[in-house]
């Protein structure tokens, strides 16, 4: 997008802004998203009575400290692990799976669900922790279908949204909503919320014209949904892929870091493919955890600034204790955690 | 991780198919999508195409890329 256009949207965001007057919290559920903002300063480009607020968009991050220390566990009973990159360093009371790995555990870091089918050859009895929304459970639907064990702890990111909606002291006006979980369930979905949406593409020309037309919703009493990301988001998303999350998983009980429990948020493997479901392959050590443990570390504020009710740097740890050389929750563990990012900020 | 790639569909062979990102050829699943031919345009993420992509979308992200590159 040309300069002078992106310099037009920043002039009508103000100009918006100032007609609305009041104080205006957009918030964004994308790890991606985070990182755009923070990289480009949208922050500090959009006027001061627009906040943008850092919602539970990081999949690392929302996981529940329960699944991270069973997957350490089962690492540390022997089970050879596969798992995306970010999951690697995040602590729990038994470790991290990267220190499980300097115990002697087989931790594979992979980039795609198709590596841990691979490396099966070496490692036969090799479980792939399974964490992620829409975007990501259709790809381990495929891997399961092939025959990989998985540990699921995948989630279904549409009822966060509207659990967010009913927490008491959280104010959102709209939504900039995720790209590819859009990808896979399309926009209408998001009618069900009657509040400002768009749905945003991850370049800074897209997140401030999304800015600009959740704005614009608001200045003029609106209450739609709007698709920023169309070169990649159809209205009625990706059919195939969004069918096979529930050829392979029930929408069950899930928990999440921060909300506690959500109903049919979590994606538990169908009966039909038990023979490949972890938490049942592996029930005898998974029942013998002391999850009475399974807590975040003292004055860690994780919980809250994944739903957007504190920010980073109101955290006792941010920077003092925590860091991403010493992370002592997810939100610093993982690339798109909003204290990872916040720390890494140049603030340009 | 969010990030999404779009390439150009250049070769298939049954669920995967060689994809060209704009000079580097991987080999992605494309069980995802339906009605995949070559010279099709898809979006890629983890290894996978999650959506197809008309020609213009994809160089218009190409193009954004490049632009932001630098930024």
């Amino acid at each position: 997008m040309p300069d002078a256009r992106i310099k037009k949207i920043i002039k009508e965001i103000g100009n918006l802004a100032r007609s609305i007057g009041r104080k205006v919290n957009l918030m964004e559920v994308c790890g991606t998203h985070t990182q755009t903002a923070s990289r480009y300063g949208i922050r500090k480009i959009i006027p001061e009575n627009i906040k943008l607020v850092t919602g539970p968009g990081c999949p690392v991050c929302i996981t529940p400290q329960e699944d991270i220390d069973a997957i350490i566990n089962l690492a540390l009973a022997g089970v050879p692990i596969a798992c995306y990159g970010d999951v690697l360093r995040v602590p729990g009371f038994y470790g991290s799976l990267d220190q499980a790995r300097e115990k002697g555990a087989f931790v594979k870091e992979v980039y795609s669900v198709e590596e841990a089918l691979s490396c099966r050859k070496e490692k036969p009895e090799l479980v792939f922790f399974g964490i992620g929304f829409e975007t990501t459970a259709p790809m381990t639907a495929v891997a399961i279908k092939e025959g990989l064990t998985v540990y699921s702890a995948h989630r279904l990111f549409f009822p966060a949204m509207e659990a967010l909606l009913k927490i008491k002291g959280l104010k959102i006006d709209g939504f900039i909503c995720p790209g590819h979980v859009s990808t896979v369930i399309g926009s209408k979905p998001y009618r069900k919320l009657k509040i400002p949406q768009v749905i945003s593409g991850f370049e800074p020309e897209d997140m401030l014209a999304s800015v600009y037309l959740l704005l614009k919703q608001i200045a003029e009493g609106r209450a739609e949904v709007e698709n920023e990301y169309s070169r990649s988001v159809m209205p009625d998303g990706n059919p195939r892929a969004y069918n096979l999350i529930f050829e392979v998983f029930d929408a069950a009980e899930g928990t999440w870091r921060g909300f506690g429990s959500i109903p049919s948020s979590g994606l538990e493997i169908k009966e039909k493919y038990s023979a490949f479901d972890a938490k049942i392959k592996y029930k005898d050590i998974l029942s013998k955890i002391d999850f009475s443990k399974s807590k975040l570390s003292t004055g860690c504020r994780c919980a809250q600034v994944i739903l957007g009710l504190e920010e980073s740097k109101e955290c006792p740890l941010f920077k003092r204790v925590c860091h991403p050389g010493n992370p002592k929750g997810p939100c610093m563990v993982s690339t798109e955690g909003a204290c990872y990012i916040e720390f890494n900020s140049t603030g340009q | 991780m969010c990030l999404a790639f779009p390439g150009k569909i250049i070769k298939i062979n049954k669920d995967h198919a060689s994809v060209d990102f704009g000079g580097i050829v991987r080999d992605i699943n494309i069980l995802l999508v339906d009605d995949i031919k070559i010279g099709d345009y898809v979006n890629v993420h983890a290894g996978f195409a999650v959506q197809k992509m008309t020609r213009k979308d994809a160089n218009e992200v190409l193009k954004l890329f490049s632009e932001n590159a630098g930024r």
